[in-house]
């Protein structure tokens, strides 16, 4: 059947089953943004390219879908690179359609030509200029099926516009749709595997039942994978203790006796300290991202290693496995589990007794704290909002967050039980992410509440998407931890730098964030005391007819504890001050 | 050659993968020592030969993260000792009238060609191991090399005519 490019394309979209785009049309995608007026694909109409990117994240996040962006050439697509370098560190499943310049100006200099191919080369998975307008379909369903299988990632594909313009007579061709087993076969270089090695399997099942102090260590893979039911299979049949790294809060119930919460830099000590002290690391989905071993060379220095990925580039590139399993973690971890079920289960783990003591002794000693002020003692402290938040939403309220001190405090005190309800921006620290990665959320999963916490700093990044929230009534919540200050880096200052403040005070009242959002189509409020939170965030609550920001006025001095120091080792964590001095005298006595 | 290993890289033939090859490299931190790349007897495919340096990475990483860029069709890692290893060198010497007899000399013992000869210069080429080409380097920089060329190495596994062994190890 005779068809333009342009047309193609989106039917291509459509048979993807892809139900939302996000994004903002221009000169070189312009022939593509006419046949979607014709097609159910619903449009987010962005106020910005980047947020274009971490909507479609935020869309993925959520509901473990492709998250799909639309955006013209140039600038368009310099603006979509941050996105997809976040989706790149990630894993983020992400289609992103750039425009192009057409074929005979590539390479001329023409205006809003750029190398889209060239510069988003090392943060996509994979990308593809195509050249004729027979081969779209072929480069979508490829996007696709690269986006989604093996380590999922970002592809882009930039599309010149005269194999798309109706007028040019490049954009003539016949449709046609791709089998599975032609595009399996035009990728002769792209067999991932997802089965684990059966021996290896039975390996880690034997290191399981000898270890006396074990520890999974689960990594966003798990979410990736589906593999949230089987990794608690996993704990509960072997009683393991489960540590969820920043990308695998809620992989495993915050509230289960087996959970230890989050290691790394901002971790709590338990599971730090677990970690550290186990004989077996039982590493699923997991990198050993620096973030979270610390110095290497102290980190987990009794260990073993099982380290699951299904990227086999992953296996050993930072800390040797003594078992190294490449596959997809669910069917991994069901193998492992027959495995384990074969040599006996539950019944031939050894006594662990001792280990849980220890474990339980730590959660007593150094649980998460801070001191809470009363009414009228000043700001609010950030980590009692995210408890009220916490408190006062449902349990399967899906929150993203910016980047600095509020998104640790929300990955410390929110209480994940569901997996899909993190979204947040680790690999690359993207400050300006939740606002738009939520409304994404929000886009994927308009049945669930959701929240944006965010910091004052990152609000002024991406705020202009709350018009497009406004525009398409997409009601976020928001919740602003105004410290005046870029918090995170102010921390550093005042530790590491004798408090010598750099260029980090940003002003508590400018901009007025409360008329901001008000300009911008928000419900908006303002809570300057701890007796005023409660009650703005269930008005909050209520207002479904539009997004809604609440401004907290937070403490600025306020510090992000446990932390371990950049370059230091894992066992040098420093704990909050009112527990340090509990701390040296464990450490004194050698415990 | 300790420190260096020879990847025979088998890469769809479209634009922009060589440009994927060595993107990674340098994204990674990985160095390259040489590299040569041209068309196979399948047309669809190309064969790239790097000859990498192992001491800024280990080969196995370097190998896994060529393996993920998705038009990387087969990767072989072949050990110095497993595999034919040929370069080509091209190499201008100062050599005025009464002194050509030196650098026909060299050519004659390491069977280079002659391809042009100046009024103060002779031009000559050498094929074979890369060690080879080194000692003949190494002699002829005392005559004066006024401008030289090496191509790289291209390599080929070592066909089986012993005992079955290793000959070559796949690892994509
Ligand atoms: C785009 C970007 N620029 C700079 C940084 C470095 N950085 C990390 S946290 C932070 C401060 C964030 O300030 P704010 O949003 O107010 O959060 P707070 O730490 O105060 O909670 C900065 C500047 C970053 N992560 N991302
Ligand atoms: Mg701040």
């Amino acid at each position: 059947m005779g068809i333009n490019g342009g047309q193609a394309l989106i039917r291509a979209l459509e048979r993807e089953g892809v139900e939302v785009l996000f994004g903002l049309p221009g000169g070189a995608i312009l022939p593509v943004y006419d046949p979607l007026i014709d097609s159910p694909i619903r449009h987010v109409l962005v106020r910005h390219e980047q947020g274009a990117g971490h909507m479609a994240e935020g869309y993925a996040h959520a509901t473990g879908r492709v998250g799909v962006a639309m955006v013209t050439s140039g600038p368009a697509a310099t603006n979509i690179v941050t996105p997809l370098c976040d989706a790149y560190m990630d894993s983020v499943p992400m289609v992103c359609i750039t425009g192009q310049v057409p074929s005979t100006a590539i390479g001329t200099d023409a205006f809003q030509e750029c190398d889209t191919v060239g510069i988003t080369r090392s943060v996509t998975k994979h990308n593809e200029l195509v050249t004729r307008a027979e081969d779209i379909p072929m480069a979508i369903r490829q996007a696709f099926y690269i986006a989604t299988t093996g380590r999922p990632g970002p592809v882009l594909v930039d599309i010149p516009k005269d194999i798309v313009d109706p007028a040019n007579p490049r954009s003539a061709m016949d449709w046609y749709w791709p089998t599975d087993a032609e595009v399996a076969a035009s990728l002769p270089g792209y067999k991932p595997s997802t089965q684990g090695d059966p021996v290896r399997i039975r390996e880690a099942a034997e290191l399981i039942n000898r270890s006396v102090k074990p520890v999974i260590y689960a990594g966003g893979g798990i979410l990736k994978a589906r593999a949230a039911e089987a990794l608690r299979a996993l704990a509960e049949l072997c009683d393991l203790p489960v540590v969820t790294t920043l990308m695998a809060r809620g992989a495993f119930p915050d509230d289960h006796p087996l959970c230890l919460g989050m290691p790394g830099m901002h971790g709590n000590y338990t599971a730090i300290t677990a970690m550290q002290e186990a004989d077996l690391l039982i590493a699923l989905g997991s990198r050993f991202d620096d973030r979270v071993t610390g110095r290497l060379d102290g980190f987990a220095p009794s260990a073993k290693i099982i380290h699951v990925d299904i990227d086999p580039a992953e296996l050993g590139k930072v800390r040797r496995p003594d078992v190294a399993i490449v596959g997809d973690c669910r069917s991994v971890i069901e193998d492992l589990l027959a495995a384990l079920h074969a040599l006996g289960g539950s019944a031939v783990q050894p006594d662990r007794s001792a280990w849980k003591q220890q474990l339980s002794g730590w959660r007593e000693k150094f649980p998460l704290t801070y001191e809470n002020l009363e009414a009228g003692e000043g700001h609010v402290k950030p980590q009692f909002v995210l408890e009220r938040l916490r408190s006062l939403t449902p349990d399967d309220t899906i929150v993203a967050s910016g980047v600095g001190q509020h998104q640790m405090w929300t990955s410390q005190y929110w209480k994940f039980n569901h997996p899909y309800t993190w979204v947040n921006s680790g690999g690359l620290g993207t400050m300006g992410f939740s606002i738009p990665a939520a409304i994404g959320a929000k886009v994927g999963r308009p049945d669930r509440m959701v929240w944006a916490i965010d910091g004052d700093g990152c609000f002024q990044m991406t705020a202009q998407e709350l018009v497009t929230a406004s525009a398409e009534r997409i009601p976020i919540k928001v919740a602003i931890l105004n410290n005046a200050y870029l918090g995170m880096v102010r921390q550093w200052q005042e530790m590491f730098y004798d408090e010598r403040y750099s260029e980090v005070y940003l002003s508590p009242d400018l901009p007025d964030y409360v008329k901001w959002a008000e300009a911008m189509g928000c419900a908006a409020m303002r809570v300057e005391s701890t007796d005023e939170v409660d009650a703005a965030i269930e008005k909050a609550n209520s207002i479904n007819d539009r997004p809604v920001v609440i401004e907290f006025r937070t403490d600025a001095r306020e510090k992000v504890f446990p932390m371990v120091p950049a370059g230091k080792n894992n066992s040098e964590v420093m704990v909050d001050p009112s527990q340090q001095a509990e701390l040296a005298r464990i450490r004194a006595l050698g415990l | 050659m300790g420190n260096y290993h020879t990847l025979v890289v088998l890469v769809e033939n479209k634009p922009g993968v060589l440009a994927r090859v060595a993107g990674l490299f340098a994204r990674r931190g990985f160095n390259i020592h040489s590299l040569a790349v041209a068309p196979t007897e399948d047309e669809r495919i190309s064969r790239i030969t790097i000859v990498a340096d192992t001491e800024s990475a280990p080969v196995e990483q370097i190998v896994k993260q060529l393996d993920k860029l998705i038009n990387v069709v087969r990767i072989d890692e072949l050990a110095p000792q497993d595999s034919v290893e040929q370069e080509l060198l091209m190499a201008a010497v100062q050599a005025s009238v009464g002194e050509r007899s030196k650098v026909l000399e060299l050519c004659q013992i390491f069977s280079a060609k002659v391809l042009d000869t100046g009024t103060q210069e002779m031009m000559v080429r050498l094929a074979g191991s890369p060690a080879k080409l080194d000692d003949f380097e190494q002699l002829l920089r005392p005559l004066g090399i006024s401008a030289i060329q090496r191509t790289g190495r291209v390599a080929l596994p070592r066909l089986d005519h012993a005992a079955p062994g290793a000959t070559l190890r796949s690892v994509s």
